[in-house]
């Protein structure tokens, strides 16, 4: 309990969900690198290190389809749930732990700012 | 109705343990809310929803007091005082007070003749309205506003719905459910307008018109606002107890006093506030259990489902319905019953359900779901419903078509049997798709059945048929992207749930590889009616720059036929200067680029290009990029006509709307061809005695030069046969085709018949082309810096975190 209790200390909001294309994503920076925010077509946000494990692409500029993002630069095809590359491309995107509460989207910033 | 279901299951457990009193803000006793609607629709009288009449209360002696609300509660004391100065004892209080419409705060809400949809009261003076006739305004495209919408039509008001969303019910149902259920709420005379935000409401001592935001006036009798419900926490907030969105509870229903509980629409429960009926009756099971003295089974939480109550439409949707893997999101659909249905799944467990058109199996998807039942076994037969269960397995499509009896209806929408298709096979030799649809009408609408048709000609010609490199769109589909196309327009679909729907297609919202398409079949077909959908592009077309290996952006501004002046290079020089570009080079296509931009200095780059004249040169775009030129006869001392002219005239004529692929034009002023026109897509060569159009060329992954399409004499002809091949090629085909693949598809004679020889045909292209240039005239550059779609290029937030000293 006292971990989460500490934890939750750290849940900062980083903006609504409106602001969000469905189906898209949004960038948030933070000092130790880019988070790309992930909202699905029924609303689900996921949060991945904004780099295709692949090339480094910004994965916040893929298409958005189900629960997966296709890198812009070459098309390799990320889940949003892990990170993880799909078929047969092998990597993985680091992911971060994020949370809708009332609409607003709130980044875990002692994960996404610790090394 | 949350507090009589609880008395009920109360006095089922215990009858005499308490001494019960009720007061109610309503001036009558407990009816059925949720049977509202078929009240209003005329369907039920207000007796048939009675839940207790008075005898019930008599009966159980209870002491009902109507129109006599609560107004203060003394925690310290246990007792109530009544807006009649009643002051009333407790051992244990039960808050059920529902929730309250939400009124949107626009000017003129508070009109007479703008009404909600929550009680008796308001029902009354909906008919009262109604009775009168005129025009309804509904706000608000959710179940209630729909319910309300459907009851107003019933009694012949003329009756607009106004939705702040692209889809109906967008929080219970998908875009392909949305899309059905709009057509079936219109079919009953509705308008609907999404994506419509209400600006005001007009009126000077009763309501007149509803305005939106985007200048409309929607002439209005009566102004229904069904927009959504808020927790009734009013009371509860005033006695200091936990309130957030609702009344905060635990598992056993209890507030933050151990003596007051809370059920119903009122209550927050584990962060959830239901607004259905389901969830309300668990948790009066629970709190009932609870003050009888029982064992009591803690209330954990609902799983909803939604059913609209209109009459005639069957709708049922469940869960969530996100996207998975496709093995994860089954999808049937009937295109010419209007069926839709679709069940997700989660490590074979049924997450959601949306059913629409047919909802006989709803309950039991619902059944499945609630009991998270492992379907692994019914997999492939699960959509069927439950009838279908316990069969065999299933049959490979070949042998499950060639089983079929004769008289089995193959295509739904034309009503073709197996027989009638088999042998039409085999008695006028048919081979072929096509044949089978000429002959005999299968497969030639929807398409859905064209797998079935399929098999049938495999099975019925054997080895001897052979596919003819028929290739269906994607993985979603049967059809070819031209068979999509030709039925976009043939059937008038204009939005991708139509398309979805009335196609037949597999997936719930098509695929990565269909979206993009369909979206510029829809844009080139409906250029003013349907919406562009940017999440269906990609990332280059929806932000106007082109995407470079380290994530920034390139910048390419227009030089029309190649031609620049001092003014153009000097603005340019003080970009790159400004924003610190790293690299600035020459194209293939006689142009600039400036790359390295950042994403967030994209609009600002613009505006200043744009300041100088500059706009966007679409270097991005499936669309017009260059008309490359040489000299000419301004200069050359070969040229034969002005080439140089003719291009910028090409480019600033043809620029701008969206095509299957990206284009590429050339104009040569004489046949050394010093432009390489006869590697573009569409190449002019000058001669002596006017230009020669060529077609077809590629100098990329495929080097091909171009074939020639005709000889004009003029440069005003030239242009417009430019405009009319490109129509035509936009019209045509199939998206990610360049020019010269569908030249291969097409053959050279029919486009020079299309061109050529039907003169009219040519300028009703040109036309077409010229209605199509008009939705997009706007620089997108222009738009963008003047703050246009700006969250493509900020970032939702920036976080600067000062570290703890620790974590250094």
């Amino acid at each position: 309990m006292n971990s989460m209790l500490t934890q939750h200390d750290f849940w900062f909001d980083v903006g609504s969900l409106q602001e969000i294309p469905v189906r898209g994503s949004r960038r948030v920076k933070t000092p130790r690198r880019e988070i790309a925010i992930f909202r699905t077509a029924s609303d689900e946000v996921f949060a991945l290190e904004n780099r295709c494990p692949h090339k480094g692409g910004p994965l916040s500029d893929g298409i958005v389809h189900g629960r997966k993002v296709a890198c812009p630069l070459h098309n390799w095809i990320i889940n949003l749930e892990d990170g993880e590359a799909t078929g047969a491309d092998k990597g993985c995107a680091r992911s971060f732990p994020v949370k809708l509460e009332n609409g607003r989207v709130y980044l875990d910033m002692s994960v996404a700012a610790a090394p | 109705m949350a507090a009589g279901r609880v008395l009920e299951e109360l006095f089922a457990r215990a009858p005499d343990r308490y001494e019960v009193t009720i007061f109610g803000a309503e001036p009558r006793v407990n009816y059925d809310r949720i049977m509202l609607s078929p009240v209003l629709a005329g369907e039920k009288a207000f007796e048939d929803i009675i839940v207790h009449d008075d005898a019930w209360y008599a009966k159980h002696n209870v002491t009902l007091r109507k129109g006599e609300p609560v107004l203060a509660i003394d925690r310290a004391k246990r007792m109530v005082r009544t807006q009649a100065d009643a002051i009333h004892p407790y051992d244990e209080l039960i808050l059920a007070t529902g929730s309250k419409p939400i009124l949107i705060p626009v000017p003129g809400a508070e009109l007479p003749g703008v009404v909600t949809f929550r009680d008796l009261d308001d029902v009354d003076a909906m008919l009262a309205a109604a009775a009168r006739g005129g025009n309804a305004v509904v706000i608000g495209g959710g179940l209630l506003g729909l319910e309300a919408a459907a009851g107003l039509a019933t009694k012949g008001m003329k009756t607009t719905v106004v939705h702040l969303m692209p889809t109906l019910m967008e929080r219970q149902l998908d875009p392909s459910a949305a899309y059905l259920l709009q057509r079936a709420i219109e079919k009953r005379g509705i308008e609907i307008l999404t994506s419509a935000n209400t600006q005001a409401i007009i009126g000077n001592d009763k309501v007149e018109a509803v305005r939106l935001d985007d200048g409309r006036l929607l002439p209005a009798d009566l102004v229904v606002m069904a927009v959504g419900i808020r927790p009734n926490t009013a009371l509860a907030k005033d006695a200091g107890l936990e309130v957030k969105r609702g009344v905060v509870v635990d598992d056993l229903m209890r507030t933050s006093d151990d003596h007051i509980h809370a059920v119903g629409e009122c209550v927050e429960h584990r962060g959830q506030c239901y607004g259905l009926v389901a969830p309300l009756y668990e948790m009066a099971k629970t709190l009932a259990a609870k003050l009888a003295g029982d064992d009591v089974a803690p209330y954990t939480g609902s799983v909803t489902s939604t059913k609209l109550k209109v009459t005639g439409v069957d709708l049922f949707s469940a869960g969530d319905f996100s996207e998975g893997d496709a093995k994860d999101d089954i999808v049937l659909r009937d295109p010419s019953r209007g069926v839709y249905k679709r069940v997700v799944l989660r490590d074979n467990r049924i997450v959601g359900a949306v059913l629409f058109g047919d909802t006989a199996d709803g309950a039991w998807y619902f059944d499945l779901l609630k009991k998270a039942a492992d379907i692994g076994k019914m997999h492939d037969t699960l959509i069927f419903g439950q009838a279908y269960q316990g069969g065999g397995a299933p049959l490979d499509p070949v042998a499950m078509v060639a089983s079929l009896s004769d008289d089995a209806e193959i295509c739904g929408c034309n009503g073709v049997c197996k027989g009638v298709i088999t042998q039409a096979i085999t008695a006028r030799g048919l081979t072929s798709l096509d044949d089978v649809r000429a002959g005999t009408k299968a497969s030639a609408s929807c398409g859905q059945c064209t797998s079935k048709v399929e098999a049938l000609l495999v099975s019925t010609l054997g080895g001897a048929y052979a596919a003819a490199g028929r290739k269906p769109m994607c993985k979603c589909t049967d059809l070819t992207h031209e068979e999509v196309r030709e039925r976009i327009l043939s059937k008038e679909l204009k939005s991708q749930a139509a398309v979805w729907q009335e196609l037949g297609w597999k997936t719930s919202c098509g695929c990565p590889s269909c979206r993009p398409a369909l979206n510029y079949y829809l844009l080139c077909a409906w250029p003013f009616e349907y919406r562009d959908d940017a999440q269906s592009r990609f990332v280059n077309e929806r932000v106007h720059a082109n995407i470079q290996k380290d994530g920034t952006f390139s910048v390419v501004p227009r030089m029309w036929g190649g031609l620049t002046t001092p003014d153009e290079l000097r603005a340019i020089a003080d970009v790159a200067d400004k924003f610190k570009i790293p690299t600035v080079k020459v194209t293939g296509g006689q142009r600039i680029d400036l790359l390295g931009v950042r994403k967030e200095d994209l609009p600002a780059v613009w505006a200043q290009l744009n300041a100088a004249g500059l706009v966007s040169g679409q270097a991005y775009a499936k669309g017009l990029r260059t008309v490359k030129t040489c000299v000419g006869s301004e200069w050359c001392r070969f040229g034969t006509q002005d080439s140089t002219g003719l291009g910028v005239k090409l480019e600033r004529y043809l620029c701008g709307s969206w095509t299957p692929h990206k284009v590429k034009l050339a104009v040569s002023g004489c046949p050394r061809n010093c432009a390489e026109a006869t590697v573009k897509d569409i190449g002019i060569v000058c001669v002596e005695s006017g230009y020669d159009i060529h077609i077809g060329g590629a100098a990329g992954l495929h080097v091909k030069a171009t074939e020639l399409l005709c000889h004009v004499a003029t440069e005003d002809e030239a242009i417009e046969y430019c405009a009319a091949v490109l129509q035509l090629y936009r019209e045509q085909a199939g998206y990610l085709d360049r020019v010269y693949k569908w030249l291969e598809k097409t053959g050279l004679e029919k486009i020079r018949a299309a061109i050529v020889d039907d003169h009219e045909g040519r300028r009703a292209l040109v036309a077409r082309f010229e209605t199509s240039q008009r939705a997009v005239r706007k620089d997108p550059w222009a738009e963008r810096a003047a703050g246009r779609e700006l969250h493509e290029f900020m970032p939702l937030a920036s976080l600067n975190i000062i570290m703890p000293e620790a974590a250094e």
